[in-house]
Formats: structure tokens, C-alpha cells, sequence
């Protein structure tokens, strides 16, 4: 193999007294696809801040291209042909894709060089497959096509090594595969690249090499991810080994949950068209489909947030009349939503307030308008203690916690009041191995004392696990349901796209 | 090189520290303009202080000129929590004014007079502010941008009504008629002006406290401004705490105008408000939106206040340099805010 591309030597950070990184070595070498993994808090964006020159490491070398180099600042880090595109993306959505490509770029004598962007724009095309029209402005583009706008980003500052933080989070299964031909176009073309993730199927499909990071060591590396198992990584990840959580045969009972005939209108993205489910007691019905197929619109409608256009809803026998929040909330219906941080939790306030923020006007946290402190502290320490929530304590900022904490708090608010119903959205979105299975195992014990579940997801292993039956939504309708003996991910794969309709009520 | 990180926390004293911070970084910036007048700077500051807290009639002064301010401040701080932008409070506390003077004029008994002028007071700058809170709602208005025009309009409208249908015909100047004697508030203290007024605006400032702190209302309030988002999935109904919030607001900048009316001026002239209600801004960012550090900071406003005017007359520094201490005051608290987010880190030195 030729001389490394970027080494990192004995890596150390630490942030009070916590050590974020210890003497972590890395080198990737071009033409490289290095795989970074670890569980959340192990240390792997720590570790990439500080290549990318956002932290100054306590101690280490930087060397690319065998040059040791002080990277202080993102500048530094371009300069040297580092290029990182964050989990969350930073552009400016009311520019164009062009002028988002030119921040930055120093100009011709005062002017925007916009002929010699469009000819560095053809280029990359040319060279790496990329391409996005120049004129579109960014608040038009998909969230991939804003992932690919941020790698030209890159590329289009001279990077020869690109860094990439859970880039397929934020995507459809379809647009991961596209991602993946693009990288390993990249990697031909001599680039390194560093890709981080949770999800060890991607790693070992996409990958030549990992390293595994636990508590900020170097956990071990993995020479051959491809004929390596995702149980022996997760090992490696998680310190033990990790067992699949059991899941008993299923006894339904009655319906507690019945769309009949919805439709929606007049919501950001595809409205739902004449939606009938039903989700019985005890049961896990699982919504698989591409995003952007309904499945927003209706968590929307099942959670109160979108009153439906045509159809009727009923919740343990009762018809839905309001479609507001606290009157299904009254009828027994717990909700975990798609995005933690803006829909489910208040980062800036404490996280007590968050955890009980939906039901702040029952007898339990207030009397007569009254809050009730005592109770509030109390609800939320009990819950923090029976979750295994991590914070220093529930007056601490929301906003402080893990993703998987507030995950985790998240579902104690709801599940502390007995749903008899629950809709999730995403749940293990971002979540490490450790915390995912923890929430599996929840939605299992639930089933088993008699909620109804329903689990929108992207991630079909997922859902396959979790699933006594799997409807499928395309394009705002139920496109067809399987029970989970029969459903495997080709087949639910091929009903996402449209194609073999079963023409069966969900 | 310096640089900002950002923090994970904010320590508790901060609260306390940063609005001190900021004022006496104010004092040091100003007193380069009390050199420029040509006065020693330690004598200027000097009888300034003296004469808003120096002895008992001048700390009376002190709190008279701040109750308008606590009522504002108040307004402004609890509005900014649900974070709708009331830079209204000007045109409510005229509003507030004119209400209760024209219910004041009316012969009743005294207490009567009183309770009624505050509740006029109340509404009226109550209902100046839903106009804002409305726009927003219904037709998306921004709100600065809104609540700061209508005082203007207010402003006029008042103008237009002393020089005209409401001059007071006794007098002849641009004045409205008095309030009845028996509706003027009564002084606390024999020889002063401390009036009623100053004694509820003292006691509005931990009722609001408890509102925001412990109350459902409050609460909602709170998320709401935090995560209007999230407070909608939670069952919150939105536009109804913006609208409850402004009105709430507007009823305490009216307060303030009900109090210059029956404690102060006991009529409305155009200068009833020498800018209490845009003051109210800096006293709530000053109190970081805390009811209860609306006091201090009104107070501290007020201390200024008065005590430009006799360092005027002592040192010849034009009374002006309260405004200028008040702009810079607003300034200095924006900028320590930014010590809550960020802590400032010294790189590069070693590298």
C-alpha cells in the first residue's frame, strides 16, 4: 500500500475530565475506504473535530502526506485537502447550488467567478460522476441531493480526503446505494475516505478497512469488514456481546386502533389517499416505504397534528372527533416523533420540562394552573432512574443529552401513562447498537402487556425484527400489508417501489 | 488569538454576574464621555449616586421614576419568554395612560376611581398589544416591526386628541383635563411623591414571577417561546398562549400608564412617558428576562435617570449621558449574553 494519505499519531483530547479521545492512531491511504466506528460518546466526532481543526488535540501529530501539519481552524483543514461533510448540513438554502459552491472562494478582483465555478462544477462531474444544475436553489434540493451538494463541497475545494458523519442517517434506502456508487467511484479516483456509522451492514458493504472506537481508544481494527461479522463488531463496539432481544409468539386481541378511509390534504409532502390499518392489541404493525411516501402525513394524523381531509379514526373503540394532541393523548394514545430535538423536546429547558410537557395540565404535575414542582422533579427522577437516562440530573438542559438518552426519555414520558396505543416514528434513528436494542426490547414488553404498536421506519431489518405484520406506503397509499412470516426485505423492497401490488386491506 | 467555544452549560451565578458585568463596563465606557465634558469623572458619577440614592427622599424619587419602568420591564420580559417580540410597550403605556385618565375624570368614589383607572389602564394596553399578537397569527405580520410602529400611531393619537377634542379647556395648553382629586393615588410617605403606584408595581414583579415559574400558563408560556414546535405536539395551543401572552404583556405596560396618570401627572400631556416603554427592553434584558431581576434593574435605570439631571446641574456633563449610559447598558447585556453560549478560549499562543 502506498504512503498514507492522512495518519493521525496518538491522538489525545480530553474536555474536563472526561478523556474524549487517548492515543487513537488512524491513517488512511488514498484510495481507501475506512470505516469509523463506535457507539455514541465513543469518541469518533471528537476525533474527526479535531482533524477537521475544530478541537486542538492535548497531544499528536497530524501528518498528511507524511507532513506533520497544525490544523487550527477549518481553513487549515481545506487547505491541506481535508474535507468533512457534517451530519448536518451547512448551506445556505436560499442561495443556488453554485453560489453555495462559491462561499467562500475568493472571487476576480471583487467579482463572483461564476464561468470558472461552472467549469470546476463540469469537471467534478466529469471526474467523479457528481452532478447537480447549478441554478436550482438549495431549498429545492432533496436531503441527498443536499448530502451531494456538500461532497462537491468538498471536492470542489481540492479535497483529496473526505470525511463523512452517519451520511446515511438522514437517507432512503435508495439514495444510500447511490451514495455508496459515488464513494467507491471517489475511492477509485485516489481519494481516502473516512466514513463514520452505527449501521454495521453499510460498514461491511462499503468499507476496506475500520477501526473501533470505545471509550476513546482504539477498541480494535477490522482488516477484512466484508467477511467479518456484524456480531464480532459489535462486540468490539459494545465491549460484550450482544444478544437479540426474544420476542414471544404474538396473541392479538381486538382492534385499539382504525383508520378507515383516510385522506389528507394541504401538508408539507405526499398527502395520505384512502388509508385503512388497523392495529390490534399486543400486536407490532410495522409501515415500511421510501421516505417521502406518506408516512409523515400520517404519523401526523394518527399523533393529532393534522386533521384529516375524509375518513374516520377510532382509538379503543372510540371515534376521533378533534385530531388534537390531548384528546388522543385522553383516549390512551402515546407518541414518540420523527425528530427528537425539534418536535419531541425542549432543548434550552430543563429536561423534567420536556418529560412532561404533554401532560402538564393533568392532575398529575398541576392543580388548578398550578404547577406542581415536587411532582414534576419526582416524575422525572423516577423515570431518568428507570431508564437508565444518563444526565446529571433532571434540571439539566435537555439539549446536554445523548441522542439515545432523549430517545430514551422520550419513550419513559409516554410509555409512564400506559398507552394502549403508540405510534413511532424513526425510533432508533442515530442510536447506537446498545441503546437501539434497549428501545426494541421496551416495544416487546409493551406488546406483551397488550399496546398496540405501530412502527414507521426506514430500516427494514428493523422492522422485520419488530413486525407481526409490515404494510408497505407508496405515494400516499397503503400499497399492500404482509404478515412477518411471509415478509422478507426483497419483497417488502419491491412493493416500496410500486411494483406487486397485493391487494389486500392493511 | 482569541476564540469562542461553545459551552455545554451556563454556571448559575452567571445570571447574577453577567448584568453586573454589564453595567460597569457601561459606567467605564461612558466616563470617556463625562472627560470629554470636562468633569472629573469620580465626581460625576459621584453625585450621581448621591442624588438617586443618597438619602431617603432621593431613593423615594428613585423608586417613583422606576415603578413605570418594573411595569414595562415586566411586560417586555414576559412577552420575550414566549418569545413574542412586544417592542410595544411604549404605545401600550400611552394607551394605559389616556384609558385611565379619562376613567379617572369621571366623579366617583376614590377607591372606586382607582381600581377602575387601573383595570381601564390594564385593557387598554391590553388590547393595543393583541393587534400585533393578531397580526402575527392570521396574517404571519412580523411582530417587531408591528408592535414598534403602532407606537407611533398611538403617539399621534394622542397628540391629536390633547390638541384637540380632549384640550383641556381650563388651561388651554395641549393637556388633557385632570383626574378628580379623589382618584389621585395616595402618597405612602407625607413630603414625597412615592405613591401607591410604585407599592403594586413592587408587588407585580414577584406575582409575575410566580406566573411564569409556577403556574401551567407560565409553563406554556416558557415552551412555547423555547419550542413552538414541540409545545404543538404536546398539546399546547399555540396561538392561544401568544395571544394570552399579549395580552398579559399589554395589561402591564397599560399599568404603567395607569400609575404616571394617578401617581404622577394626574392628566395626560405628550411627554407623559419620557421613554419608559422602549426602557422597559433594557430593564428586561438586564434582568435576562427574569421577573424578579426587573426590579434591580429598573431601579438601577431609574437611579441614572434622576441622577443625570443634578450631575447636570453640578458638573455641566449635559443630562443627555443617561440616555447614552441607557443604549450603552442595552449594548453591554448583549454582548455578556454572548458568555452564556460561548466561553472564550485563547488559542495559538503555544502553537
Amino acid at each position: 500500500m502506498s504512503a498514507p494519505l492522512i495518519e493521525m499519531r496518538g491522538i489525545t483530547k480530553s474536555f474536563g475530565a472526561v478523556k474524549a479521545n487517548e492515543a487513537v492512531d488512524l491513517s488512511v491511504a488514498p484510495g481507501e475506504i475506512l470505516g469509523l466506528l463506535g457507539e455514541n460518546g465513543a469518541g469518533k466526532t471528537t476525533l474527526m473535530n479535531v482533524l477537521f481543526g475544530a478541537y486542538a488535540p492535548d497531544a499528536g501529530d497530524i501528518l498528511v502526506e507524511g507532513k506533520p501539519v497544525a490544523i487550527r481552524n477549518s481553513a487549515d483543514a481545506l487547505a491541506a485537502g481535508i474535507g468533512m461533510v457534517h451530519q448536518h448540513f451547512h448551506l445556505a438554502p436560499r442561495l443556488t447550488v453554485l453560489e453555495n459552491l462559491l462561499i467562500g472562494i475568493p472571487g476576480k478582483s471583487g467579482r463572483i467567478d461564476r464561468a470558472g465555478g461552472l467549469a470546476r462544477l463540469a469537471e467534478i462531474g466529469r471526474q467523479h460522476g457528481l452532478s447537480l444544475d447549478p441554478n436550482l436553489p438549495v431549498s429545492a434540493l432533496s436531503v441527498g441531493e443536499q448530502q451531494r451538494l456538500e461532497i462537491m463541497k468538498a471536492l470542489f475545494r481540492g479535497a483529496k480526503l473526505l470525511i463523512l458523519d452517519e451520511p446515511t442517517a438522514v437517507l432512503a434506502p435508495s439514495e444510500v446505494d447511490g451514495l455508496f456508487a459515488a464513494l467507491r467511484s471517489m475511492a477509485g479516483q485516489g481519494l481516502g475516505i473516512i466514513f463514520i456509522s452505527h449501521k454495521l451492514n453499510e460498514v461491511r458493504a462499503l468499507t476496506h478497512r475500520c477501526v473501533v472506537l470505545r471509550h476513546g481508544k482504539v477498541a480494535g481494527r477490522v482488516d477484512d469488514p466484508a467477511n467479518t461479522t456484524s456480531a464480532a463488531m459489535a462486540e468490539l463496539m459494545c465491549g460484550h456481546e450482544i444478544v437479540p432481544p426474544t420476542k414471544a409468539a404474538s396473541a392479538p386481541g381486538a382492534s385499539v386502533l382504525t383508520l378507515d378511509r383516510i385522506s389528507t390534504a394541504g401538508h408539507a409532502g405526499t398527502p395520505l389517499r384512502d388509508v385503512s390499518l388497523f392495529v390490534r392489541s399486543g400486536e407490532i404493525l410495522g409501515i415500511a416505504g421510501v421516505s417521502g411516501n406518506g408516512q409523515r402525513a400520517l404519523a401526523d394524523v394518527i399523533s393529532g397534528m393534522l386533521p384529516p381531509r375524509a375518513g374516520t379514526m377510532t382509538i379503543t373503540g372510540k371515534t376521533v372527533t378533534q385530531f388534537a394532541p390531548r384528546e388522543l393523548q385522553a383516549l390512551g394514545l402515546g407518541r414518540i416523533p420523527e425528530d427528537r430535538m425539534t418536535t419531541g423536546l425542549v432543548t434550552n429547558l430543563p429536561l423534567a420540562d420536556s418529560m412532561v410537557l404533554p401532560r402538564i395540565g393533568t392532575k398529575a404535575f398541576s392543580r388548578k394552573g398550578l404547577l406542581n414542582p415536587a411532582a414534576i422533579r419526582a416524575f422525572a427522577e423516577e423515570q431518568i432512574k428507570a431508564y437508565d437516562i444518563r444526565c446529571p440530573g433532571p434540571m439539566v438542559r435537555a439539549g446536554a443529552l445523548s441522542g439515545g438518552n432523549l430517545q430514551k426519555a422520550l419513550l419513559a414520558r409516554e410509555l409512564a401513562f400506559d398507552p394502549k396505543v403508540l405510534i413511532v416514528s424513526q425510533p432508533t434513528r442515530g442510536l447506537d447498537i446498545g441503546a437501539a436494542r434497549f428501545i426494541h426490547e421496551k416495544f416487546l414488553a409493551m406488546r406483551a402487556k397488550g399496546c398496540g404498536i405501530i412502527v414507521i421506519g426506514e430500516d427494514l431489518e428493523e422492522l422485520l425484527m419488530l413486525s407481526d405484520r409490515i404494510a408497505v406506503m407508496y405515494e400516499g397509499r397503503i400499497a399492500g400489508t404482509l404478515s412477518g412470516a411471509e415478509a422478507t426485505v426483497a419483497k417488502l423492497g419491491l412493493m416500496m417501489t410500486g411494483a406487486g401490488h397485493t391487494e389486500k386491506a392493511a | 488569538m482569541f476564540r469562542l467555544e461553545a459551552r455545554s452549560s451556563t454556571p448559575a451565578w452567571f445570571n447574577l454576574a453577567l448584568p453586573l458585568i454589564a453595567i460597569v463596563a457601561t459606567l467605564i465606557l461612558c466616563s470617556g464621555l463625562i472627560a470629554v465634558a470636562g468633569a472629573n469623572i469620580v465626581e460625576a458619577y459621584g453625585v450621581m449616586l448621591s442624588a438617586s440614592l443618597g438619602d431617603s427622599y432621593a431613593i423615594t424619587e428613585t423608586l417613583v421614576r422606576a415603578a413605570p419602568m418594573i411595569f414595562t420591564g415586566l411586560a417586555v420580559a414576559i412577552a420575550f419568554r414566549a418569545k413574542f417580540w412586544n417592542i410595544g410597550a411604549e404605545g401600550q403605556l400611552l394607551a394605559g395612560a389616556v384609558a385611565s385618565c379619562f376613567v379617572g375624570a369621571i366623579p366617583m368614589p376614590g377607591y372606586l376611581a382607582m381600581l377602575l383607572m387601573a383595570v381601564a389602564g390594564a385593557a387598554a394596553g391590553a388590547l393595543v398589544a393583541l393587534v400585533p399578537a393578531t397580526l402575527r397569527i392570521k396574517f404571519k405580520v412580523d411582530d417587531v416591526v408591528s408592535s414598534l410602529l403602532l407606537n407611533s400611531v398611538i403617539y399621534y393619537a394622542l397628540m391629536a386628541l390633547i390638541e384637540g377634542p380632549w384640550k383641556d379647556s381650563f388651561s388651554g395648553y395641549p393637556i388633557s383635563p385632570p383626574i378628580e382629586d379623589s382618584a389621585n393615588f395616595p402618597v405612602l410617605i407625607e413630603g414625597t411623591r412615592l405613591h401607591l403606584g410604585v407599592i403594586v408595581a413592587l408587588i407585580a414583579a414577584p406575582l409575575c414571577w410566580f406566573l411564569i415559574a409556577r403556574t401551567t400558563l407560565g409553563f406554556r408560556i416558557r415552551v412555547t417561546g423555547e419550542n413552538p414546535e414541540a409545545a404543538r405536539y404536546g398539546g399546547i395551543n399555540v396561538q392561544r398562549v401568544l395571544i394570552s401572552t399579549a395580552l398579559l404583556s399589554g395589561a402591564l405596560a397599560g399599568l404603567a400608564g395607569a400609575g404616571e396618570v394617578g401617581g404622577v401627572h394626574f392628566q395626560v400631556m405628550s411627554d407623559i412617558s419620557p421613554g419608559y416603554g422602549y426602557s422597559g427592553i433594557v430593564v428586561a434584558m438586564l434582568a435576562r428576562l427574569n421577573p424578579l431581576g426587573v426590579v434591580p434593574a429598573a431601579v438601577f435605570l431609574a437611579a441614572v435617570m434622576t441622577g443625570a439631571e443634578a450631575m447636570s446641574r453640578a458638573t455641566g456633563v449635559p443630562a443627555f449621558l443617561s440616555d447614552v449610559i441607557q443604549g450603552t447598558a442595552l449594548l453591554a447585556m448583549l454582548v455578556a449574553l454572548l458568555f452564556t453560549a460561548y466561553r472564550v478560549r485563547r488559542v495559538g499562543a503555544s502553537a
